[in-house]
């Protein structure tokens, strides 16, 4: 019937009823309002293209589909990523950017459950990534090791975290009972969770290698001070 | 290896754009995650088009008036990883933290 509709893990119009379509889409909007009067107040000048750069990442690696088990793919969400490099709430502007893009540029997930696929894929895994690092990396080692076993552990927990909350509104929308839509949606993600923590993994070793002063939720000299003496050549336009 | 910001940045996006063009054409096209689970429950036909997304500029990741398919994906996630990264950039910078503690001029002096 709908042969050629894309749903990239992304939610389409019609999986989600209309009150609980409207309550995502009101707490997606608290959600990026706070990350906007977030990122109005703290957002250094020096970062503004790594937003940028970020949400691009995230947006080019979700069109890298993976093969999991039994004819299923899965793609990267991205929030646990951004989160670590530019804190929780300003990863939640970077998922809105990137969502909003791929529904009306797109047509990839719905309108009205643009709000829910926020939430789902951007708030809930950025906040939860935000808290997990600060509540974990304090009690671990101050080893590398440690930071990007935490990475890994937080990028799995955010992709089952979204799709149990995604389960939990498709069964309150009346569309499939909880009991049967829970399972197969956490065993799933399990595995695309694992791909989550691979590529996560491997941007935040790339960062660390390079620019650690870049990562916002770390224990790495932060936000070093890169407009007094770190930017020599041909940073001034 | 220390990189500049303004490198690391150019670096990250060559390698963003380089992914979403060359590789996305030839990554997994089964169902996801969500798809997968919809179709096993039997739900995935109350899937539909919301009316603003008729007439989507690059519906279903392809380019349109492209008629290789992997062709138009490749320039689908070409376009559209500069397009967020044009969008995420103007958003944080419209919205970036003024008056700086540093000596960047900018208009608020006057006001002192």
């Amino acid at each position: 019937m709908l042969p050629s509709l894309p749903i990239a893990m992304h939610i389409p119009d019609g999986f989600l009823s209309g009150g609980v379509a409207t309550i995502l889409w009101l707490l997606a909007i608290l959600a990026v309002a706070n990350a906007l009067r977030v990122a109005n107040a703290e957002l250094d000048e020096s970062r503004v293209p790594l937003l940028g750069v970020l949400a691009a990442f995230i947006f080019a690696v979700q069109m890298l589909n993976f093969p999991v088990a039994g004819g299923t793919s899965g793609h990267l969400l991205g929030a646990t990523l951004a989160a670590v490099l530019l804190g929780p709430w300003i990863a939640c502007l970077v998922m809105a950017v990137v969502l909003t893009t791929q529904c009306f540029a797109f047509a990839d997930g719905g309108v009205s459950a643009l709000g829910a696929n926020i939430v789902n894929m951007g708030v809930l895994g950025a906040l939860l990534a935000g808290f997990l690092m600060k509540a974990l990396l304090p009690l671990l080692p101050k080893s590398r090791e440690a930071f990007l076993g935490v990475v890994a552990i937080t990028s799995w927990l955010a992709v089952m975290t979204g799709a149990a909350a995604t389960s939990l509104q498709l069964a309150i929308s009346g569309t499939v009972p909880l009991g049967t839509v829970l399972a197969p949606m956490l065993g799933v993600h399990g595995l695309i969770g694992v791909g989550e923590a691979v590529i996560t993994v491997a941007a935040v070793s790339a960062v660390l290698a390079s620019r650690p002063d870049l990562i916002a939720l770390g224990r790495f000299p932060a936000a070093t001070p890169v407009t007094a003496g770190a930017a020599p050549a041909g940073s001034t336009p | 290896m220390r990189l500049s910001t303004r490198l690391f940045v150019m670096l990250a996006l060559a390698v963003s754009v380089g992914l979403a063009t060359a590789v996305s054409p030839y990554a997994s096209s089964s169902p996801d995650g969500l798809e997968r689970v919809a179709q096993d429950q039997a739900f995935v036909d109350d899937g539909r088009l919301h009316a603003l997304q008729k007439e989507a500029p690059v519906s279903d990741y392809a380019f349109p008036g492209i008629d290789n398919p992997r062709v138009a994906t490749g320039v689908a996630g070409f376009a559209g990883t500069l397009f967020v990264f044009g969008f995420g950039y103007g958003l944080a910078y419209v919205l970036r933290r003024r008056g700086s503690r540093g000596a960047d001029a900018d208009a608020g002096t006057a006001a002192a």
